[in-house]
């Protein structure tokens, strides 16, 4: 008796701590607490300005970073930037992507409409088979029996084509009045935003990184973008310190109304503002000294000076000279200059009747250049020695061009080659050849790296600015020496500017430096 | 007034750009992207000009038998066949008649080429020349292999226009640039000789630059190789390119202006 | 030996012509690797491109013909394809007229490339799938690059409305919201031509965007001044920059290839130096004799 009631007893007790163990179930894992990000602070000091010289459509927004920044377990990852949208916004927007979407569907149907056509002509004419046509024609799919046929292919085509056909030019229509919806909606866009706080939505428009207190919210200028910003609207932005879960956060206050507009001076430029205004007035300066008489000393340029021993040495032997304009457009100052030594050139050799090849890399230098070879050889009082095929165009092709102009100089072996313009890495492959095919060689460029290649190569080399010094050292006329002493003096300038700024900058004494600083 | 309308043209564009550089507003900027549209169509029809006047030369050396006469027509070939090519394009993978229509229109071209430059005896040629058109026409007309392609870009992803492009232009500007390597080395040997002090200093940086990347010298005097012609890229090199550079720009700016306020006058043709 | 040494002052240049072909098909048939030193303008651009978070926008200008193609062509493979193993996406354009053919193919290769699993610095790389308007968007040409850089500074879509394959740019998903160069994380020009001057002086004085450059040996000197005021960050000069990115990004391709040739012939053109400048001073001696007799 006992035994069993103590067998029971301790049953009892197993089968009670078992029954008890069950009750309480082991806590499922993802019930285990997580320690909780606290709200991190807010960004202070937010301000909210237009952006500075701009075509307007830019927020700039600054702030003093939150104290959590980048520090302990609450750290703030990163700033996220809202503006306020007015309801009208998401409608402009839902618009915006129908207009989008009935032009897509347009372009669409116009191609789709060739398509059917061109199926259509296979079909009648027996190119291809019904079954093998370009274009397929939708079936029923309820008729178990349906068997696709010629006829019924061809009747589908038809009557695609003509639905098509009626509605393609509704479209353009259709097209056009949601435009006009969607303009008069961009009218109310003001209206809309002064309606804040009533009914719109905050939205974020861009992140900075933790450690940044600047963004700056820069939208489209065309209001069919998805990012356009409307200028003169009145605009509200707050920014929030997120931390690494998203969901923890902190808002700022929020500032507002602010305007976006687009600056009439771009402010940050004024240092090149005032330099040219300087440089123009130091032109002005020497033309006007120069055109009282005054003596201006330009030193002598063997190159150019070589320019009329060379078309005398051409003339001698009686082979033609080469003058080749190089690479650039009618727009590089270089190709400018070559011109006025070009003009040189054609009116020495139209006095001397040699022949002159001027095979050119660009169109519009080529009807420059014809231009003004033919008003040197009629100022030379020989228009009729002037031959169309002088000044003629090769390719625009960089080596085809060297090829075509290698392959002249190796024919008609000319006595002088000049080369004066623009160059590239054809540069030594034209001097070279030059100087295979025995011509005194003459070059002048403003590109840097090509200046090494001619000076090895040829025999007389214009240096940079040389090159442009030509038009004034050819023609001596005062105006234009006034220009080259204008350049001079603001060379001068500039060394010394740059000797202060050198110990200016040793010094830090910033104040002088910042003068230089160009922005934007 | 022939010369005074392009000096005012000139003065206001030029002047306009001055402006629209200093100006961010929208409706500088809206005149200046209208001007971009027209300097892009000015640049086509210019275009048309320059393939004229190669065409006009080629038919002038043909005609007056110069030296090497005969590649003219490969190179008006060339020009007609990848304008072609770049204009017309397969639908599928069959040739049909394309290549005789090509055949056709550079004989056709050919032909007028060849009446053009023919001094007595044109009725050949241009009888010829009919007979080819009429029958690239023909094909043009009936021939459903291929289509022209005016508005599209299909024309450039055309088999022949590629094959050209990739296997014949590409090769040859690639062997033509090839050239610069040999020329550098002549040029070089005959350029770098010690006559005087300038010359042997050139001749010595020239050849520290050039062995900065030998790897065979070892750790010491590869890295003082190196070092060496580093400081001579960063240092007296850098100078001498921005004193060039700082000079370029101010002649820039002074031939610009003088460009704009009509002093200079080259472009126009009366210096 | 006068006579010698006349004839070497006087070397006709096809001897150097023969000279140099033989040492480069030699060089190029025979199979070894020559050691690549890195520059410091070089690893800079490797070291911007590494540092870019995944889905940041790396805009590659593809300006050069195929003329450049030997030296430029690794470059372009290189870079590419390191920006699609860091899962950038890459915005190109290409504003040289024969670029765009050339550009399009090398975009085909490099994609192709890509589908492969493969190692690069110890580290796998799975083969993927490269989708055009999702990893990569191709702007195509435009005429008169000056007005395209500037025009690109507003919006991409005013001097490219559509990509090169006709797909209007707003439809593209990696261009939703990229409107212009705030929205890209760098460009890198490579160009054999002057198009670099207008990415400077118009594109990265104007929008003030990190520029790396990628250019032909011979024009790389001319940019230095650029790299110390610090309107370009980086520069990769040559057949040895490519070179140099290749080895970074430990993807040896036609550049390292192409180094055990281009050293070789340095050392072929110093020797002709060498030579030339001893029958220099050897003639300069006979003439101080004769003249001293």
């Amino acid at each position: 008796m006992r035994f069993l009631l103590r067998t029971t007893v301790i049953l009892a007790l197993l089968l009670g701590a078992g029954v008890a163990a069950q009750t309480e179930p082991p806590p499922p894992v993802d019930s285990v607490e997580t320690p909780s990000i606290p709200p991190p602070a807010p960004v202070t000091g937010l301000e909210v300005f237009d952006t500075d010289d701009d075509h307007g459509h830019s927020i700039t927004l600054t702030w003093e970073l939150s104290a959590d920044d980048g520090i302990g377990q609450g750290s703030v990852m990163s700033y996220d930037v809202f503006r306020w949208y007015p309801p009208l916004m998401d409608s402009l927007a839902a618009r915006r992507d129908k207009i989008q979407r009935a032009q897509a569907a347009h372009a669409r149907f116009r191609r789709d409409l060739g398509v059917a056509e061109d199926a259509l002509g296979d079909l009648l004419s027996g190119d291809r088979e019904f079954s093998a046509l370009r274009f397929s024609v939708a079936t029923p799919t309820d008729d178990s029996t349906f068997v696709l046929d010629r006829s019924f292919v061809e009747r589908a085509l038809r009557d695609t084509i003509q639905v098509m056909s009626t509605n393609l030019p509704l479209l353009p229509d259709s097209i056009r009045a949601l435009q006009e919806v969607f303009e008069s909606a961009l009218e109310r866009l003001p209206e809309a935003h002064k309606t804040y706080p009533t009914g719109g939505t905050w939205k974020s428009v861009g992140k900075a990184a933790s450690g940044e207190g600047r963004f700056v919210n820069s939208g489209s200028k065309d209001p069919m973008s998805g990012d356009f910003i409307p200028d003169f609207t009145d605009l509200y932005y707050r920014v929030d310190a997120v931390t690494a879960d998203e969901a923890v956060r902190a808002e700022s206050v929020i500032v507002g109304p602010r305007q976006s507009k687009g600056q009439w001076f771009n402010g940050g430029r004024f240092p090149v503002f005032w330099a040219v205004i300087i440089f123009g007035f130091l032109t002005i300066y020497f033309v006007s000294r120069a055109r009282k008489g005054a003596e201006l000393y330009v030193r002598p340029l063997a190159g150019i000076e070589a320019v009329d021993d060379a078309i005398g040495r051409a003339t001698e032997m009686g082979r033609p000279i080469l003058y080749v304009l190089g690479l650039g457009t009618a727009a590089d100052v270089a190709t400018i200059a070559s011109f006025t030594v070009l003009g040189r050139v054609a009116k020495r050799v139209a006095e001397y009747q040699t022949e002159l090849i001027v095979p050119t890399y660009d169109p519009i230098v080529m009807s420059v250049a014809q231009e003004v070879v033919k008003s040197s050889y009629l100022d030379a009082g020989r228009p009729d020695d002037y031959k169309e095929n002088t000044v003629f165009f090769v390719t625009n092709l960089q080596f085809a061009y060297v090829a075509a102009v290698n392959g002249i100089m190796l024919r008609e072996l000319p006595a002088t080659n000049v080369y004066m313009g623009k160059f590239f890495a054809e540069s030594l492959l034209l001097a070279e050849t030059g100087a295979l095919a025995g011509s005194i060689q003459i070059a002048g460029t403003d590109e840097i790296a090509q200046i090494p290649f001619f000076i090895v190569a040829c025999d007389y080399t214009l240096i940079g600015e040389e090159l442009y010094a030509a038009s004034a050292y050819l023609g001596r006329e005062p105006i234009l020496l006034g220009s080259l002493k204008a350049q001079d003096w603001a060379k001068a300038a500039v060394i010394v500017l740059a000797i202060v700024g050198l110990v200016a900058a040793s010094f830090e004494w910033t104040t002088f430096t910042e003068l230089f600083h160009v922005t934007n | 007034m022939k010369r005074q309308v392009p000096l005012v043209l000139v003065f206001l564009f030029g002047l306009f750009m001055i402006f629209q550089y200093f100006v961010p507003h929208e409706s500088s900027e809206w005149v200046y992207e209208f001007l971009l549209d027209w300097i892009y169509i000015i640049g086509i029809f210019a275009l048309a000009l320059g393939i004229w006047s190669l065409y006009v030369v080629s038919v002038d050396k043909i005609k007056t038998r110069k030296h090497d006469w005969k590649y003219s027509y490969i190179t008006l070939a060339g020009l007609f066949g990848m304008i072609l090519f770049g204009f017309t394009a397969r639908h599928g993978d069959e040739w049909g008649w394309f290549l005789v229509f090509v055949a056709c229109v550079l004989l056709t071209i050919g032909m007028i080429v060849q009446a053009m430059a023919a001094k007595t005896a044109k009725g050949l040629p241009l009888a010829l020349a009919g007979v080819f058109l009429i029958a690239s026409i023909l094909i043009a007309a009936f021939d459903d292999t291929w289509s022209f392609y005016f508005y599209t870009a299909e024309g450039l992803q055309s088999t022949m226009f590629r094959a050209f492009f990739d296997y014949v232009m590409m090769p040859i500007l690639a062997t033509i640039f090839s050239l610069l390597a040999f020329f550098i080395a002549s040029a070089a040997y005959r350029a770098f000789r010690a006559r005087n002090l300038l010359a042997s200093l050139l001749l010595i940086a020239a050849l520290i630059v050039m062995m900065r990347f030998f790897p065979y010298f070892g750790s010491t005097v590869g890295e003082l190789i190196a070092r060496t012609s580093n400081w001579l890229m960063n240092v007296p090199n850098l100078a001498a390119q921005r004193a060039i550079v700082i000079g370029v720009g101010l002649g820039i700016v002074a031939t610009a202006l003088k460009v704009i306020l009509g002093i200079e006058r080259g472009y126009m043709g009366k210096g | 030996m006068k006579n010698f040494f006349d004839r070497l002052m006087r070397l006709d240049r096809r001897w150097i012509f023969l000279f140099l072909i033989v040492v480069c098909v030699i060089t190029y048939a025979a199979d070894f690797e020559v050691p690549i030193l890195v520059e410091r303008e070089v690893e800079v651009i490797h070291d911007f491109v590494d540092s870019l978070p995944p889905g940041d926008i790396v805009m590659i200008a593809i300006d050069y013909d195929p003329n450049n193609l030997a030296e430029l062509h690794p470059m372009t493979f290189a870079i590419i394809e390191q920006c699609w193993r860091k899962n950038l996406k890459v915005l190109i354009t290409s504003l040289s007229q024969n670029g765009p053919g050339m550009a399009d193919q090398a975009l085909r290769d490099i994609t192709d490339s890509l589908a492969v699993t493969k190692t690069y610095n110890g580290k796998v790389y799975e083969g993927r799938e490269i989708v055009n308007g999702i990893d990569y968007t191709f702007l195509g040409y435009k005429p008169y690059f000056a007005l395209v850089i500037l025009g690109m500074g507003q919006d991409f879509r005013l001097p490219f409305p559509t990509d090169y394959y006709g797909s209007p740019l707003d439809s593209i998903p990696m261009m939703q919201g990229v409107l212009n160069y705030n929205d890209v994380a760098c460009v890198i020009d490579l160009s054999g031509g002057n198009i670099t001057d207008y990415w400077i002086s118009y594109g990265q004085n104007r929008f003030n965007f990190p520029l790396a450059l990628g250019l032909t040996g011979v024009m790389t000197a001319q940019y230095y001044p650029y790299l110390g005021s610090g309107q370009v960050f980086g520069i990769m000069g040559g057949l040895l920059g490519a070179a140099q990115y290749e080895d970074l990004t430990d993807n040896p391709g036609l550049a390292k290839d192409g180094m055990r040739v281009q050293l070789f012939a340095h050392i072929v053109i110093i020797l002709f130096i060498l030579v030339g400048n001893i029958g220099y001073f050897m003639e300069r001696r006979k003439l101080h004799r004769a003249e001293g007799r």
